[in-house]
């Protein structure tokens, strides 16, 4: 099932220069797509059935064909490349290492939406790969592949890079719209949507950097052919962020479709877990995904092996399912405290929180304080209850997504792992170590 | 136009028309409380969340229900739409998770703050609040500060709900305070410790729902359950001049702008907010100084109303009742989430 598309050339050295990038097949793309009617393309991007790398999975051609295009305002394209999904490493692997397929991909699809500027806005934490994309940017002002009339098509394109200040509310794409307009980073209430009412009020389109970049060999190899890939409607090829107790963590490019039991044990990626451990939880698509045991991570509640695919991950729902999210993979084996790493998550989201709407400001800090008093051994079992109740409070009823990404993880630590909680609340003197409860209570572990 | 029904109550609105305004169109108990939501104010509201309804029916073309919640205030109605309110559960289950989470970190200190009885955070919590709170938690927070001569903020009750921050950008010649920090850290405040000095400024004060920014003129004065509000206007050269005088004897303790019925600054004539100029609300405080007008409406179920006025005949009420519908209008309704009721100790 091995197949790389956007990283096949990642090994070869320069690659992040013009030179060596063009030597390998670079910016053929955009070559054929300056060829082709804007209109063919995001009609390619459809029958791709590419969707979106960000996490929410989004069919891109559907955003892109929902783009409103009223005459004498311009359109823009932007790229997130904020990406501050704990566990999530894929972007900056790819802007690192092959710079021109992003900016490749931003000149194709600019082209295809009619967007004569782009934006490609990246976090704060990413500072040198500022510098990377910059350097790159020049060399393709300098070749004629950006600027006026780029290769002689009458096509006039800008594209710009622009730093975040490090918050991962920047990566909710009105709050990224918001911050690159020089505001205070906080979402927008919706609708309008971005594609209506976007960057100073003007129709935009917001894709990951994994999206923009495989536009290029959708444009190359057409898009049936890269719907051939993968499995349903999972097409195409992913980047997973491989991270936790395994052997060998990184950034993979795998199939869709490939049995999660096989990337995690396959030696071809994170091959096995680290010191010969048992697995014993994984969350599968980013720190905001509900975490899932190795018994439901591995096989799907009817007992089909779950694979790496955005209806096999989501199969059974919350109850017994999770999501591809951004494929951020965090892997832990039997030594780890899911309460503890909970309050890590929880953490992060309260510290993160924009403080907009009620339920997420105080409601992220309220869970925080619950876990933390759970970790220090003064937890009762109303604690857990009250746990519960306040990740439901927040569910559904924030203005962005980052609600429910601070409630899912404790909903689903909560759903699979209840136990584990019970046993820091009623026994606090035996949880130094997680294993010692799965002993003496002569369970197996996980 | 559109057709709405909202908790059984049927009403035909412009097109475009939000659902909090629909209902305040019908009025009555069927209003979602608005904290942060300010018809006078542009792109005020969709932050607390005190305000989320059901959708039950998109409109009449998609009669899909809405998946999630939605603020009522930043939702505008579509043909056909039928919305639930206090007579959906899960809207009250909502709203009173809201109400708990915006008191988790506010002080509770209503004995000595100078906007008790005519506070919004107070209101929301005796309809849909509990009577114990399941935080055990340290509060956060501030210390008080002055920005400028007559303005106090109590950063500790505010609940961000950024009225204040939209009155200094759309009234004002300059915002010089915002929104500092963030999540439950988040603090109004001015950069570096800057007054507000502006002409305008002092309608920070009318907006805000709670006692985080309060008159220096009047604070520690009185109880506004004291004090006899009455209409009164002057020549101003600044503003439109009309005020609410808040009297306790012959002494006037207090200058607002005058309220609705939904507490935001009434609409002149002209159809815009009657904003008052600082010089009127803070340094006019003789009778010599206005001309009255007569004396307030006020609700009968406000505690400012408490001995002073006569009960109020007969409520006001637009729009057709269904058939069936499970409420009679006008009557308190109890779903089991009154504060007084025994089940929410």
């Amino acid at each position: 099932m091995s197949q790389k598309i956007l990283l096949k050339n990642d090994h070869i050295p320069g690659i992040n220069t013009l030179e060596v990038y063009r030597k390998h097949g670079g910016y053929e793309s955009l070559k054929k797509a300056l060829g082709m009617a804007p209109d063919a393309i995001v009609e390619e991007v459809k029958k791709s059935g590419l969707r979106g790398r960000g996490g929410a999975g989004f069919p891109t051609g559907m955003k892109w064909s929902f783009l409103a295009k009223p005459e004498g305002v311009p359109r823009y394209l932007v790229c997130n490349a904020d990406e501050s999904e704990p566990g999530t490493f894929k972007d900056r692997y790819l802007m690192e290492h092959i710079p021109h397929l992003l900016i490749e991909g931003m000149i194709v699809s600019s082209f295809a939406l009619g967007a004569n500027t782009s934006y490609i806005y990246i976090r704060g934490e990413y500072f040198y790969i500022l510098r990377i994309l910059e350097a790159a940017i020049d060399e393709a002002y300098a070749a004629g592949l950006l600027g006026k009339n780029i290769l002689g098509s009458g096509f006039d394109h800008d594209c710009y890079v622009q730093i975040g200040a490090g918050a991962y509310i920047c990566g909710e794409e009105t709050a990224l719209l918001e911050s690159l307009e020089g505001k205070r980073g906080n979402p927008r209430l919706k609708p309008p949507f971005p594609a209506v009412k976007g960057l100073w009020d003007c129709p935009t389109v917001v894709n990951n950097v994994e999206t923009i970049a495989a536009v290029v060999p959708i444009v190359e190899m057409g898009g049936d052919a890269y719907a051939g890939i993968g499995i349903g409607k999972s097409t195409g090829t992913k980047l997973i962020s491989a991270s936790g107790h395994i052997n060998k963590p990184g950034v993979y490019e795998i199939e869709l479709g490939v049995p999660v039991e096989e990337f995690i044990y396959s030696d071809e990626y994170c091959g096995g877990i680290r010191n010969g451990k048992d697995l014993k939880a994984v969350v599968a698509g980013g720190s905001s995904v509900p975490i899932l045991p190795k018994h439901l991570i591995l096989k799907t509640a009817a007992g089909e092996p779950r694979l790496m695919s955005y209806e096999s991950l989501a199969d059974g729902g919350f109850a017994t399912g999770t999501m591809l999210g951004s494929g951020g993979f965090i892997v832990m084996d039997e030594d780890t405290s899911i309460v503890k790493n909970l309050f890590t998550f929880a953490r992060f989201y309260h510290h993160e929180s924009c403080g907009q709407c009620s339920p997420c400001r105080e409601g992220t800090g309220w869970m925080e304080r619950i876990l933390q008093k759970i970790l220090d051994g003064k937890g009762t079992l109303a604690d857990i209850d009250l746990l519960w109740d306040v990740q439901s409070k927040i569910e559904g009823k924030t203005i962005c997504p980052l609600g429910e990404a601070a409630a899912w993880p404790v909903a689903a630590a909560i759903r699979h792992f209840r136990h584990e909680f019970e046993e820091y609340v009623t026994r606090p003197e035996g949880i130094r170590e997680v294993r010692h409860y799965y002993r003496v209570n002569g369970l197996e572990t996980a | 136009m559109a057709k709405v029904t909202i908790d059984d109550f049927q009403i035909e609105v412009p097109e475009g028309t939000t659902i909090l305004n629909a209902a305040r169109m019908i009025g009555g108990d069927l209003v979602p409380p608005a904290m942060c939501y300010y018809s006078s104010l542009k792109g005020s509201g969709g932050y607390c969340r005190t305000c989320l309804v059901k959708v039950e029916q998109g409109s009449a073309k998609d009669p899909r229900p809405m998946p999630k919640l939605v603020p009522s205030c930043r939702t505008a109605v579509m043909d056909g739409m039928v919305v639930r309110n206090e007579t959906s559960p899960e809207v009250i289950e909502a709203r009173a998770g809201v109400t708990e989470f915006l008191l988790i970190n506010h002080p509770l200190d209503c004995p000595v703050c100078d906007q008790a009885g005519e506070c919004k955070l107070q209101d929301l919590g005796y309809e849909h609040g509990k009577l114990d709170t399941r935080s055990e938690f340290r509060r956060r927070t501030f210390e008080p500060e002055d920005i400028g001569d007559n303005i106090k903020l109590h950063m500790n009750r505010c609940i961000l709900c950024y009225r204040c921050v939209k009155v200094c950008e759309q009234i004002t010649d300059g915002r010089v305070h915002g929104v500092i920090g963030r999540g439950d850290h988040a603090e109004i405040s001015t950069y570096i410790e800057k007054a507000i000095d502006n002409d305008f400024s002092g309608n920070v004060i009318d907006v805000c729902p709670v006692g985080a920014l309060t008159d220096r003129t009047f604070r520690f004065k009185s109880r506004v359950w004291y004090t006899k509000p009455v209409e009164a206007h002057r020549n101003c050269e600044k503003c439109c001049g009309k005020v609410r005088l808040w009297y306790q004897g012959e002494e006037i303790l207090r200058v607002t702008a005058r309220k609705d019925e939904f507490d935001e600054v009434a609409k002149l004539e002209n159809g815009e907010a009657g904003w008052i100029c600082n010089e009127c609300r803070f340094e006019k405080k003789h009778t010599n100084d206005w001309v009255i007008d007569g004396v307030t409406h006020v609700d009968r179920q406000s505690v400012i109303s408490a001995n002073h006025y006569e009960s109020k005949e007969g409520e006001r009420f637009e729009g057709k009742q269904l058939e069936g519908a499970s409420l009679p209008h006008g009557d308190k309704v109890d779903l089991g989430v009154g504060a007084l009721n025994p089940n929410n100790v």
